[in-house]
């Protein structure tokens, strides 16, 4: 088993220090639609530690998500921006918290029961939100100033700036990527990927499972709640749809295109994924016909295709420009590995 | 979004928390009954089809919400709900066998992962020709005359006849798939393959049939389900969403596989919700979860789920 670490997370990371030129030669429209990407990547990354590295197939993240933007809203004053400092802080544990409940009772189950039981949870916390009267029910409710990062009055970075919000967000997604693959190559990322790789024995071995896989699984929804909460300061308002499962959907379809064995491929998946549906909804009202299709045409490629249509994706347009997605080392043996893990898993 | 589609469920005037008299409670507890006969209608297809091919079909939902389409769709174009009702299963049949056909057949062994995707990719085509097709407004469906008007209970209440038939229909379904996988030849080898794939195969039964069969009759159920709850119920395109989560809570309730499971998870799931509704107005969206919680911690493979799923 080789390091997850591999030359694929550094070109990204190159990748995103060209891309923090952006704003200096693209109009605002592309800027934000950037940062929605970069937002979306990170979930996608964060979701990847459970599905592509933990073995474990969550449908809850869009939750997650969902609930991290609820808590920005509900906690920020009405009519003064929230101060980061605390918000973010605030949200991210609350989500935490949130996903260690939701990770404890449903780690006791496996395979389909893992998926559906997330599933049904994060649906929990959707009703919770569409029937509630606190919090705008199911027309949801707006958060009128992007938060404020301050120190003793004098504003650090200004996030009603699209520019300056972008360079955070963008700071953001590098120190996920850091942060993941330096906890993947530590000696807790290697237990994870022997749990996946092969329970028993790793439970033989001694690894507390349990305890690692509920640890994969909070960091990641911790990981998730950053990207929700900017996401919801940045579209300045929230509604139940965000906590949906069909967000948890979507951010899987990312991880997939990207890759489950790379830290930084999702965030390539996220915006293979997005740019498509900018493409698609330009060209045709039933857009989601055509993304259906295609997420079935990607599926019906044989299961190591997944990753090879990704690399041939990102490899055909890599030849013009940046090497996005340099091909992983050992594809099918990698990816058969994937296989028989989460089928076991 | 997505709801329990009950949730216009005529609510009796209570005259408080706990002081509920018989009449009151029994009008609620034929509402849960009923509401988790539905239930199972469409949670046996998916445990069928969760069991015996060991695919994750995250489309469920949208084939009951296609169910409800089909109802509207074929009411107003025979001007009869008996013909919609029987052509709307005949589709939904042979829909299911196009898809095992041409998709779902390479699932097959397939990881859970590939499964989720594709049914989810699913799930956007449905949406999408349901709009196309019937647009995205939302519709009622008239009862049938047979069965329209009430049983009046007291002065002030009456029982619609039609909730009654679909109670009397659904147990009926639920009976006879029973009966056929207990009691037939073509029950046995379906027990038989959900058991163990391999040894069926290897016993010369031509599995392929089975399979394609199976998927088209869960298919159908879910159809079915959307088809009888069309009068009491209003067809929106987010009313699959909740029917699907739903199903699975029955699902993990139960344990996979199980039709006697999810006909306890079923009702389990109606009742707690209906009474839910009654007691606790503002936790009832949450404490079917709250159920399933607890059993997740009592067994968590399912009520009648075995041990290795």
């Amino acid at each position: 088993m080789t390091a997850p670490a591999d030359r694929h997370s550094w070109l990204v990371l190159a990748l995103l220090l060209v891309l923090a030129a952006l704003p200096l030669l693209a109009p605002g429209y592309y800027v934000q639609f950037a940062t929605k990407i970069l937002l979306m990547g990170i979930a996608a990354m964060a979701l990847n530690l459970v599905v592509g590295f933990g073995g474990l197939v969550s449908l809850c993240h869009g939750a997650f998500f969902g609930l991290a933007g609820y808590v920005l809203a509900l906690t920020a004053p009405r009519y003064d921006p929230a101060a980061l400092w605390w918000s973010l802080p605030f949200a991210v544990a609350a989500v935490a918290l949130v996903a260690l409940v939701i990770g404890a009772l449903s780690l006791r189950t496996r395979g389909l029961y893992f998926i559906m039981v997330t599933l049904a949870f994060g649906e929990m916390l959707f009703y919770l939100f569409q029937d509630a009267g606190f919090a705008g029910g199911s027309d949801g409710t707006f958060i009128h100033y992007k938060p404020e990062l301050a120190v003793a009055g004098l504003t650090l970075v200004d996030l009603e700036a699209p520019a300056q919000f972008f360079w955070l967000v963008l700071a953001l997604a590098a120190g996920v990527i850091l942060l993941l693959r330096h906890l993947l190559a530590a000696p807790f990322g290697r237990a994870l990927r022997a749990a996946r790789d092969n329970e028993r024995r790793a439970r033989a071995l001694g690894f507390p499972i349990y305890r690692l896989q509920l640890g994969a699984f909070v960091l990641s929804g911790a990981l998730t709640a950053l990207a929700g909460y900017f996401a919801a300061a940045q579209f300045g308002f929230v509604a139940p749809q965000m906590l949906g499962w069909h967000l948890s959907a979507i951010l899987l379809v990312m991880v997939v295109l990207g890759g489950l064995r790379t830290v930084a491929g999702p965030l390539l998946g996220a915006a293979a994924l997005m740019g498509l549906e900018e493409v698609l909804k330009l060209a045709t009202e039933h857009w989601k016909l055509v993304e259906g299709l295609a997420i079935i045409g990607i599926v019906l490629v044989s299961p190591a295709g997944l990753r090879r249509l990704a690399t041939a994706a990102f490899g055909a347009s890599a030849s013009g420009g940046e090497h996005l997605a340099a091909p992983p080392r050992s594809t099918a043996e990698d990816t058969t590995a994937t296989d028989r893990s989460i089928r076991h898993a | 979004m997505g709801g329990p589609p009950q949730r216009e469920t005529p609510r009796p005037l209570l005259p408080g928390h706990g002081s509920m008299d018989l009449q009151t409670f029994a009008v609620q507890l034929l509402n849960g009954v009923q509401y988790g006969l539905v239930l199972f209608l469409v949670a046996s297809g998916l445990t069928l089809i969760f069991g015996i091919l060991g695919v994750i079909n995250l489309a469920h939902g949208a084939f009951y919400m296609l169910g409800a389409y089909l109802a509207y769709w074929l009411t107003a174009a025979t001007g009869s709900f008996w013909l919609a009702l029987a052509g709307g299963v005949a589709i939904a049949f042979c829909l299911g066998l196009a898809l095992e056909q041409l998709l779902v057949r390479r699932l097959y062994g397939r990881d859970h992962l590939t499964q989720v995707l594709m049914s989810y990719g699913l799930i956007l085509v449905i949406d999408e020709a349901r709009q196309i097709l019937f647009g995205k407004d939302v519709h009622s469906v008239a009862a049938p005359a047979l069965l329209a008007g009430g049983i009046r209970l007291t002065d002030l209440q009456t029982y619609p006849v039609y909730r009654l038939a679909v109670c009397i229909f659904c147990l009926l379904v639920a009976v006879g798939v029973f009966l056929l996988i207990h009691r037939t030849r073509i029950g046995m080898i379906v027990r038989a393959g959900a058991e163990n794939r391999e040894m069926t195969r290897a016993l010369g039964i031509p599995f392929d049939t089975v399979n394609r069969t199976v998927f088209a009759a869960g298919i159908a159920l879910a159809a079915l389900a959307g088809l009888v709850v069309a009068p009491i119920s209003t067809v929106f395109p987010g009313m699959g969403d909740g029917m699907l989560i739903l199903s699975f809570v029955v699902v993990v309730l139960g344990g996979i596989g199980s039709v006697a499971g999810a006909a306890i998870g079923a009702l389990l799931v109606g009742l707690t919700d209906t009474f839910g509704k009654v007691f606790f107005p503002s936790l009832s969206s949450m404490l079917i979860y709250v159920v399933m919680a607890l059993v997740l911690i009592w067994r968590p493979t399912g009520i009648l789920g075995r041990r290795e799923a």
